[in-house]
């Protein structure tokens, strides 16, 4: 169980968090063709190494953050609120 | 030997069992005594039992071999009903006054067992002999008689009455292992002042020191845990954890550790979940057999036990014994064994010239020492009686024992190592695997490291606790024991058919010398092919001699070979242990209703609904729920009925941006809702499917209240809180759920209006003032109330909410209004009367393919506003005309219309299904709703209803079969 620690209330256990997706997916315009809209609903980066995710503290503070994690190791290299976030590694 | 009056295997002297406590016991129905401080594996051995159990696949007797966890022919089932436990290692059962043990996998006894037969089928149950021999015609013809056959103990048959709870603790420091290198690391970081937890699988702290004399600091093993013990009880930062595994190591240092319960004598386990910033992983060696015919024989068994029953239990396991090694270690168990009076008959040592050092003293305690000998049969009906052994020269000679002890090298317990993600390496020198590159925060020590002498461990254990702890090293425990020497030995001697790797799986040297020409030469494949350590042993004993012998067969080192993944657990865990208090109604706790009181003195069925246990029907004598749910539909249809509507999820957003907020969440616009009225929405995903749907109420002008349907009350506020903080943050909004805050009274039928009028509302009801989709604040029964008029029955409608905790005194109030024309509705009739208005059931009627389009919401995109799905109602796959598209169905005859049939024509492709279905009371027919192919443009159109219980004909219809016009809820 990954040890996570919510910019907002702490360290805390995995078990009390949400998992958010990739994070920095924009969402196009109305007038987005269907590719491109279809690359915002289905495809994602599923990159092996350090990626920023999503994640919610849902049992907690019910906050959205940033998790910088590597998906192969499963090393969390920071956590940020949005309004913190750096670029991933700085 | 020195023999006790009973004439038993148990030595006069000795050994740290207590012997002023018996303890009576039973085995397979035998009454039987032991001492307090025996294993059920000990008390056996003391009492002459030497065949304990039968092997999975020949059926063939086993015997104990081991002393602690390795142990995997030892097998035992405990106790009975709700606490009978399976496949207990009887080495680990610690004796209690009692304790009522089982073999496993043998009827109807171990010494004489059916399925010994299997024995003499050997030739033909070879590796991967279920994948050749059950492919014709079907291996499903064959499973049911193989499942039967397989197996090992029986599982309980009834609910386990104990309860498990679950302990999570956090700590610096997390030493697994409490022999000389765990303890000594302990007692280092003890003085760093941060918090130490030690973990030891056995019932006491002192791993080999429990049974090894030794001297430490000038004293000597049980002088120096007695002092090193007192020390760690002082300090107030190490909690030491005796009987508890460490089974498990996962992602960021957490391990699942396995705490069983002292003197229980059935195994009631507490799982403690530890997070560490370091582990000390002091975790040991297991001793690994050598391979050679007739190996498996009951009275073959590790010299490293035979040790440890000598001296801990006071048990001599035989009279007459023979010693087979490949290193200096078993040269202890010879001494031990002529110490307490056991013959040792011959000493046979793989190596052609052992140490000198070893070799003087062995010649004087034994009757024939042979340097450069092999073990290649044993003899004896069931258990062992005789042994032959070739010499360096190619003699052969014979000795009658009935004990023999081997030792083929020691291999560190790396199972935790490997699951935390290390990386092994392989010691040619000592022909072992140890930790090479580790991970996480953790390091190795003593055994656990490859470290097999006991003063190096102790200066590793003390040095790596006290960096641990950060705290200055200091004098470490000095001892002078130096590692044995080994030379690794491979190939088995005698008929390879014969010598067994995997003692449980009954997996043979032959077993792997088949799979390699059968080109299984991978390990990850042998492991597969011959079930090599898949069973009890789970790679302790059986894997790296298995490794090695591949490693030969296949020319290649053993580096090259490399072993299989460790994974968890490295013992077996009950299942109960894992789930802890999450089972039965503390699994998703229950929650009740504010008048769940007064539904049930009505006699109400609940059943369990959205994680709320809600009133299904109010059933009087002789009815059954169905009968019930409709004479209460038509009760709402006459009279008026009182349903409880409180689990309706309930969510309040307020601000400024309120209505901007719901224009983009909600398909259809709320901004422009005026306030004082309501307005039914539904809710879509951004692929433009029909997540939720309910009645959204203006409060004020930056107030409103959403109402969700009662299953998506934590999803859609949690579906809020996302979009508004990842997407939209700048919206001033503030998001409230109030879901449980209200107790929600709905009347519904064409008396409802009477009946809230006499509950003393201070809102005026009459249809002017108060018209159908309007919303207004007072109070009924002299408590606050929110109403609103809305209905789901197609009646005319108040829904009455007031604070949760004044529930009960409403309900009373309204049924005291109603008096005998009022009838409590369950949530069967609710959607019996739905169903009859033609009202759909998000995620009953409509699917995550389902979109606004297809139940008939076509003028959306000519909304300005970008709400979440619009784009995907773009897409050409959802403007299709041909899409299933909700609809009545009408049935033509008497045929049946059952939920989930297929619609269309015989013969030909499906073109819908049926979604809802019930028989209504009102109109004297089942109503029905569909999903078919193009189905709004087909009204009229008759299908065939295709479905196992026979064909019937339906007629496609619009969706309210009742009041279309409305004139009922509009009253």
């Amino acid at each position: 169980m990954l040890m996570i620690h919510c910019p907002f209330c702490g360290p805390r256990g995995e078990h009390e968090f949400g998992f958010g997706d990739q994070a920095g997916i924009v969402r196009p315009s109305l007038s987005a063709s269907d590719d491109e809209w279809a690359d915002y609903l289905f495809v994602r980066d599923n990159h092996a190494g350090l990626q920023r995710e999503r994640w919610v503290h849902a049992g907690g503070c019910r906050q959205w953050f940033f998790i910088d994690r590597d998906t192969i190791t499963h090393a969390i290299h920071g956590t940020f609120a949005f309004a913190d976030a750096r670029e991933p590694g700085e | 030997m020195r023999r006790s009056a009973a004439g038993g295997y148990r030595l006069p002297t000795g050994g740290a069992i207590d012997r002023s406590r018996p303890i009576g016991f039973s085995f397979n129905g035998r009454a039987l005594r032991g001492f307090s401080g025996d294993t059920l594996a000990s008390a056996l051995l003391a009492n002459g039992i030497r065949i304990i159990g039968r092997s999975f696949k020949y059926h063939r007797p086993r015997g104990i071999v081991a002393a602690g966890v390795e142990e995997s022919n030892g097998l035992a089932d405990l106790g009975d009903g709700g606490w009978r436990t399976p496949n207990l290692r009887a080495t680990e059962i610690e004796l209690v006054e009692g304790l009522s043990a089982r073999s496993v996998n043998c009827w109807p006894s171990p010494g004489f067992d059916v399925g010994g037969l299997n024995r003499w089928l050997a030739p033909f149950l070879a590796a991967g002999f279920y994948y050749k021999t059950f492919m014709w015609p079907s291996w499903r013809l064959f499973e049911g008689a193989i499942r039967r056959a397989a197996g090992l103990g029986r599982a309980p048959d009834r609910e386990d009455p104990d309860r498990y709870l679950t302990r999570f603790a956090h700590c610096d420091l997390l030493v697994v292992g409490g022999g000389p290198a765990g303890l000594a690391a302990a007692a280092a970081a003890v003085a760093g002042g941060g918090t130490i937890i030690l973990v030891e699988q056995d019932s006491i702290t002192g791993g080999r020191l429990l049974w090894d004399e030794a001297m430490i600091d000038g004293l000597g093993s049980a002088a120096w845990l007695e002092r090193t013990r007192a020390a760690l009880a002082r300090a107030p930062n190490l909690t030491v954890l005796n009987r508890t595994t460490a089974a498990g190591y996962f992602d960021h240092n957490e391990l699942l550790c396995i705490e069983r319960a002292a003197g229980h004598g059935q195994s009631r386990e507490r799982l403690w979940r530890i997070h560490a910033r370091k582990v000390i992983l002091a975790t040991g060696t297991l001793e690994r057999p050598l391979l050679f015919a007739g190996n498996d024989r009951p009275g073959v068994m590790l010299a490293g036990a035979v040790r440890q029953y000598l001296e801990r239990y006071a048990v001599a396991p035989g009279r007459r014994a023979v010693l087979f090694t490949n290193n200096d270690d078993a040269y202890r168990t010879a001494h031990a064994l002529v110490r307490a009076g056991v013959e040792v008959a011959a000493l046979v040592d793989t190596r052609p010239s052992p140490p000198a050092g070893v070799v003087e003293a062995a010649r004087a305690a034994v009757d024939s020492f042979i340097p450069g000998g092999r073990i290649v049969a044993t003899g004896g009906a069931g258990a062992l009686a005789s042994v032959r052994v070739v010499d360096a020269g190619g003699r052969s000679h014979a000795f009658a024992a009935d004990l023999l002890a081997m030792s083929g090298g020691f291999d560190p317990v790396v199972h935790l190592f490997s699951q935390s993600g290390g990386r092994l390496a392989f010691d040619e020198a000592l022909g072992l695997f140890r930790p090479d590159v580790h991970v996480q925060e953790n390091c190795s020590v003593g055994g656990a490291a490859g470290d097999l002498g006991l003063a190096s461990s102790l200066i590793a254990g003390h040095r790596t606790g006290a960096e641990a702890s950060g705290v200055p090293a200091g004098a470490a425990p000095r001892a002078h024991e130096q590692a044995p020497e080994i030379t690794p030995c491979w190939e088995p001697s005698g008929a390879p058919g014969h010598a067994f790797l995997d003692f449980q799986n009954d997996v043979t040297a032959g077993d792997v010398a088949l799979a390699v020409r059968e080109n299984f030469a991978s390990v990850e494949h042998l492991k597969r092919y011959t079930t090599l350590g898949m069973g009890p042993d789970q790679g302790k004993t059986a894997n790296v001699g298995a490794i090695g012998l591949l490693a030969a067969l296949t020319g290649r080192s053993i580096s090259e070979t490399g072993t299989t993944r460790f994974r968890f657990p490295f013992t077996p865990v009950a299942f109960g242990t894992i789930a802890g208090s999450a089972r039965g109604n503390l699994l998703a706790p229950l929650r009740h209703l504010p008048c769940h009181d007064w539904h049930e003195q009505r006699a109400a069925r609940f059943e369990e609904l959205g994680g709320w246990m809600r009133p299904v029907a109010y059933p009087r004598a002789g009815e059954t729920e169905e009968e019930a749910a409709r004479r209460e539909a038509r009760a709402v249809r006459t009279g008026v009925g009182l349903f409880d509507a409180s689990p309706l999820g309930k969510i309040e957003v307020r601000g400024p941006d309120a209505g901007l907020f719901l224009d983009r969440l909600y398909a259809n616009a709320m901004s422009r809702l005026k306030v004082g009225r309501t307005r039914y929405g539904i809710m879509l995903n951004e692929q433009g499917v029909i997540i939720d749907d309910g009645v959204v109420a203006r409060l004020a002008d930056d107030r409103f209240l959403v109402g969700t349907s009662s299953s998506g009350a934590g999803r859609i506020f949690s579906w809020m809180e996302e979009w508004h903080q990842c997407e939209w943050p700048s919206l001033e909004v503030l998001l409230t759920s109030v879901t449980s805050g209200w107790a929600v009274a709905t009347l519904s039928g064409p008396k409802a209006r009477e009946t809230l009028a006499r509950a003393h509302p201070s809102i005026a009801l009459e249809r002017a003032d108060f018209p159908h989709m309007h919303y207004r604040e007072g109070e009924v029964c002299g408590i606050p109330a929110r109403v609103a008029r809305v209905s789901f029955t197609g009646e005319l409608t108040f829904e009455v909410a007031v604070p949760a905790r004044r529930g009960r005194e409403l309900w009373d109030g309204l049924a005291e209004a109603g008096g005998t024309s009022l009838s409590p509705v369950g949530t069967l009739a609710w959607n019996l009367l739905r169903l009859e208005k033609g009202y759909f059931h998000v995620g009953g009627d409509t699917d995550g393919t389902t979109s606004p389009f297809d139940i008939g919401w076509t003028r959306l995109l000519e909304r300005e506003v970008h709400f979440v799905g619009l784009r995907s109602l773009l897409r050409a796959n959802d403007l299709r005309e041909d899409r299933h598209q909700l609809v009545g169905l009408r049935p033509l005859a008497d045929g049946p219309l059952p939920i989930g049939a297929q619609v269309g024509r015989r013969g030909r492709q499906s073109e819908g299904y049926v979604t809802s279905s019930a028989f209504s009371p009102t109109l004297d027919r089942v109503v029905a709703l569909g999903m078919v192919r193009s189905g709004h443009a087909r009204l009229g159109e008759k299908l065939e209803i295709l479905h196992p219980a026979g064909l019937g004909q339906a007629q496609i219809v619009a969706l309210d079969s009742l009041d279309p016009e409305g004139t009922r809820l509009d009253a």
